[in-house]
């Protein structure tokens, strides 16, 4: 086995040139277990936690410009909790400090579970993901990115660069259910965004299906259903019980040793009426955001 | 197992020297195994307990998830690092004792670093605070409430 760390993208694609097989590491959180527990042996691993070009994030007009390299800690950071509160909220759910501060967002993307707390955000933002080789750059749309469970459409010398949402997007939340708050994989969970300015609903749920889903059916009938000149809906109790049910019926879940698939159906249609709830309460309240939890 | 590779790795301020390892060992193993620092504990060896935890550039991380050989030129600092001296307590371990937030001991060296890394940064934390900031280290003795008390008096301490 060899192991390169690289500091720059260039150095890290000399050493994909090398070994094009080579594993690529970011935070270790699911790798390394890999490693320890002695599942996989890998003939090389390229180590991508210092490479300068992942690291940060930067504002491009309306969107913000993660670098892949980005952790969860820092997506809970005051400044990112405010551009992308629903990211914020998911990477909050994520294991524990010691894992927030290693995992990243590239790796998440990379690992590609069904139960990848962010990925339903990214759905429901419509992240667009660059992804870089030496022969140049490709953007990709998240269901273009992740192909199943645990497959990416990464080709051999290919690493995901940066991902790419909208900044401050309207009203978001983040739920998600599993066996205790800290160190749980999800059972379910599920991303909402309500897009006062572009009149849209998208939401998007995980660890229901082979990847991220779109529930495109409830996303058309709440966004048909919210008045957007008062920011409610008329008959609320009734449309958002009909908003779950759609969210239920969007689910692809299986049965496995986390949770059972008829648990997981109703637990998605649990979280989307919260999290459709939540939304419509903070505007009723005339709150600009639900951003005050972040440290 | 693959070639064996020398590197040197810096622990508690000093250059370690690792000869002939395994590229893929996990920074938990090389502390305990092949630099005689033990404190860092090995229950779990997939990030869940938190008995490992160390920092790393001044970051908490679980060293079981940190591949050793990538770790070249940062900063690790572990539960023996902590204390002024070998036979010296830190303001935390102090409180631990005299809280009697010690039984079996084993997740105590994880708490510890734990602990310290949130007054580092959050000198005056909320319950909650504290609740979430030791989320990912696991007490199957304590119950945590001595350890919450242990908290709040290294606190108390500090703030004077």
């Amino acid at each position: 086995m060899s192991v390169f760390v690289p500091v720059s993208l260039e150095d890290a694609f000399e050493s994909l040139d090398r070994y094009p097989d080579a594993q690529l590491l970011a935070g270790g959180t699911d790798f390394m277990v890999e490693i320890s527990f002695a599942h996989r042996r890998p003939s090389a691993v390229v180590c991508l936690r210092r490479v300068a070009e992942l690291a940060g994030w930067r504002l491009e007009g309306a969107e913000v410009v993660l670098g892949a390299g980005i952790t969860y800690s820092e997506l809970m950071g005051p400044q990112l909790s405010g551009l992308l509160p629903g990211l914020a909220q998911a990477a909050r759910t994520v294991g524990s400090p010691q894992i927030r501060n290693a995992g990243t967002l590239g790796g998440n993307l990379g690992t590609a579970s069904p139960a990848g707390d962010t990925l339903p955000v990214l759905a429901a933002l419509d992240a667009t993901v660059v992804v870089a080789s030496r022969q140049g750059r490709r953007s990709v749309g998240l269901d273009e990115l992740v192909v199943g469970p645990k497959r990416t459409s990464l080709g051999p010398g290919e690493v995901i660069v940066e991902i790419r949402l909208p900044a401050a997007l309207g009203s978001q939340e983040f739920l998600k259910v599993g066996t205790r708050n800290a160190m749980v994989i999800a059972v379910a969970n599920v991303a909402l965004v309500v897009d006062w300015a572009g009149h849209s609903v998208r939401c998007a749920l995980g660890s229901v299906g082979p990847a991220a889903i779109r529930a495109r059916e409830a996303e058309q009938f709440m966004t048909s259903r919210i008045d957007w000149t008062s920011r409610s809906v008329a008959g609320e109790p009734l449309a958002v019980a009909e908003f779950a049910a759609l969210v239920r019926a969007a689910a692809r879940p299986i049965d496995d040793h986390r949770s059972t698939a008829d648990y997981r159906r109703h637990a998605v249609g649990v979280c989307a009426q919260r999290a459709i709830e939540r939304i419509l309460a903070d505007e009723r309240q005339g709150a600009s955001g639900r951003g005050a939890w972040a440290s | 197992m693959g070639e064996l590779i020398d590197y040197r790795l810096q622990v508690n301020g000093l250059e370690h020297e690792v000869s002939q390892a395994w590229l893929g060992e996990n920074l938990l193993f090389v502390l305990r195994e092949r630099l005689g620092l033990p404190g860092s504990k090995n229950a779990c060896e997939q990030g869940e307990c938190g008995s490992c935890s160390v920092l790393m550039d001044g970051t908490l991380v679980c060293s079981c998830m940190v591949l050793a050989a990538s770790a070249v030129g940062a900063d690790i600092v572990t539960v023996e690092g902590l204390s002024a001296g070998e036979h010296e307590l830190s303001d935390v371990q102090a409180a631990f004792l005299a809280e009697g937030a010690v039984q079996c001991g084993f997740c105590t060296p994880g708490l510890i670093v734990s602990v310290h890394d949130l007054l580092e940064h959050n000198p005056d934390p909320t319950e909650l605070e504290v609740r979430e900031a030791i989320s990912g280290n696991l007490c199957r003795c304590t119950g945590y409430g001595r350890i919450l008390e242990a908290v709040r008096a290294a606190q108390e301490a500090r703030q004077g």
